[in-house]
């Protein structure tokens, strides 16, 4: 049992802690191993633990520091890795029986990059099943419990990944977010959690939702870690055609500065949404406060085509899921039924039987907004709604450096609390209208709900590849408000 | 407009979906719901707005048209659910009611 407590530690103590010769790589997997033991049977952030690769990732950590050899800057980093993503030797399975056995056959890039850095891999998390869901409820292996309070959902679909770090079973993860998917469980989990800009993280090897709005991005417990792991994933990638070009810059050494003179927009129509929690409307009012005192110029701007975001949203994302899913046919992977009359046969109840309840409702959904007669009516709309949306961010950058809005809408709420479909679906009323625009944003803890202890997240939006505004700001905030993103539950049961 | 079974039968055909008569009523509902909340999409007026296909102003990009290794064929077949060692095996797609 090592008594190495990774909670207490940012990555960038870890690594500098194996520099130092504080404690070695192999320690450190000991270290987030013996917080799993003692902590994933409840939380279930896990599932597929890869010690394997850890300690042999570990070992060539340990081996460069023995031969005097420079580390990468994520050296001897414990992280958690969304099971949408793949790694050879692991299954990535997708929260999914249809991939219950699935065995990648190459790596994820953004995946390849965060273990080049130096980054080592404890396990693969739990999430929604195809990244389809708000609460993690949703994976067919099991729900994962929230370390702030185990009788709550961490959000999702990257709930796993935002759960691991929040109970500090490894200090980074990556998660994936198509509408919300990162922030969302970032916010209800009281982690710092960033989407990056369209494109500017190669989507090669993560398992497609929607292929215009899906972006890997990073959890961690500071602002500092966040911007690590994002200068390790971040860049052009020729198996993606979509990543970017626009040059990484050294996000984790540009964070200083502060937000003196950082035009800072409060976005007043979003903030007045029916639905949002009073806390909640009153921790983000007291941010845009705090960048004020800190010398930002706070104003205030509306955003009015994103109310239709949600609406926009759930027909284009079900629409690419409806057809991204079309390859699970039980031909070249995942489950097959055995006994099939013909090929149609096979398919269909390959699929029925595969696939869980809000899967198929989303390919429902997508194949309908799709279909003969009704692709204008929805789909295209849509679509041209999503221009709006993005006219309307394109204004708000004219006047404005960044964007605050609160994360969500409320805290972490109950398991089965939201059984309606459309109730879940509000929980990412202010993070889809990003996806859609193809912005970046982080969602960072501004403090902890009066009434229930539980975390609230804080969303600044930056316009396109403006990955070092937003976390400069985020930087700032997290100076000035110096919230402990250690849930007090975990820390007494670890 | 009411989604109606017929609706809801339709559309797992196309998209190769086996439900139990269970789904499909459930599935009738759920989707009724759901539509009624993103109905106000068809009541905006979105007259002479382009579509939006992709957030950022990107134009296709091409490579050199190179071979470069790919998938060998033990991995490609690895995950599947049969196979004779070089192919993928499927249930026979043509051929009468002989056909094997």
């Amino acid at each position: 049992m090592s008594t190495l407590d990774l909670s207490a530690l940012s990555a960038r103590q870890v690594r500098d802690g194996i520099v130092a010769g504080d404690h070695s790589a192999r320690e450190v997997v000991d270290a987030a191993y013996a917080r799993v033991e003692a902590l994933d049977d409840r939380v279930h952030a896990f599932l597929q633990l890869t010690p394997e690769l850890a300690y042999e990732a570990a070992e060539r950590v340990d081996a460069a520091r023995a031969a005097g050899n420079p580390l990468p800057p994520l050296a001897g980093v414990p992280a958690g890795l969304k099971d949408n993503m793949n790694l050879l030797g692991t299954r990535t399975t997708c929260g999914s029986r249809m991939l219950e056995t699935y065995e990648s056959v190459y790596d994820c890039t953004a995946v390849r990059r965060l273990l080049d850095a130096g980054a080592l891999p404890i396990g693969k998390c739990n999430m929604d099943e195809f990244a389809f869901g708000s609460s993690t409820e949703n994976s067919a292996f099991g729900p994962t419990r929230n370390p702030w309070d185990l009788d709550r959902v961490p959000g999702g679909s990257s709930g796993g990944s935002a759960a691991c770090v929040a109970a500090g079973m490894t200090s980074i993860s990556l998660g994936s977010d198509t509408g919300g998917s990162i922030r969302q469980p970032g916010a209800l989990t009281g982690t710092v959690a960033l989407k990056p800009t369209y494109g500017r993280v190669s989507r090669y090897g993560i398992v497609a939702f929607g292929s215009s709005l899906d972006q890997i991005g990073p959890f961690g417990t500071s602002v500092e870690d966040v911007a690590l792991a994002l200068e390790a994933i971040a860049g052009e990638d020729p198996m993606d055609a979509t990543s970017s070009p626009e040059p990484v810059v050294p996000y984790g050494s540009l964070l200083e500065g502060g937000v003196a003179g950082l035009r800072v927009g409060l976005v007043t129509d979003m903030l007045e949404m029916d639905g949002c929690g009073r806390e909640i409307r009153a921790s983000v009012a007291a941010a845009a406060e705090t960048f004020a005192s800190l010398g930002a110029e706070v104003g205030e701007v509306d955003l009015p085509s994103a109310k239709h975001g949600l609406s926009a949203y759930y027909v284009i994302g079900p629409a690419e899921a409806s057809s991204n899913l079309a390859r699970f046919d039980g031909i070249r992977y995942g489950l097959r039924v055995p006994d099939a009359e013909d090929v149609t046969d096979l398919y269909a109840r390959s699929r029925a039987e595969g696939f869980g309840p809000e899967t198929i409702r989303r390919i429902m959904l997508g194949t309908y907004a799709l279909s003969a007669g009704y692709y204008d009516a929805y789909y295209g709309q849509a679509q041209k709604a999503r221009t709006r949306i993005i006219e309307d961010f394109r204004s708000a950058f004219e006047r404005f450096d960044v964007l605050l809005t609160p994360t969500t809408p409320e805290v972490a709420f109950t398991f089965g609390e939201k059984s309606d479909p459309f109730t879940m679906y509000l929980n990412d009323v202010y993070t889809i209208p990003v996806n859609l625009a193809g912005n970046c944003a982080i969602s960072v803890p501004s403090g902890v709900c009066p009434g229930t202890g539980l975390p609230i997240g804080l969303q600044i939006i930056g316009d396109h590849f403006a990955e070092t505004t937003i976390l400069r700001a985020a930087a700032a905030f997290e100076a000035a408000t110096g919230f402990d993103p250690v849930p007090p539950t975990v820390r007494a049961l670890a | 407009m009411a989604i109606t079974e017929s609706d809801v039968c339709h559309v797992a055909m196309l998209a190769r979906l086996a439900l139990t008569n269970e789904q499909v009523d459930t599935l009738t509902a759920e989707l009724d719901s759901l539509l009624g909340h993103i109905d106000e999409l068809r009541r905006l007026d979105l007259e002479g707005v382009e579509p939006t296909a992709h957030p950022l102003a990107m134009t296709n990009r091409t490579r050199a048209d190179v071979v470069r290794p790919g998938l060998s064929r033990e991995d490609a077949l690895r995950n599947a659910p049969e196979t004779d060692g070089t192919a993928f095996v499927v249930p026979a797609i043509t051929g009468g009611e002989d056909a094997s």
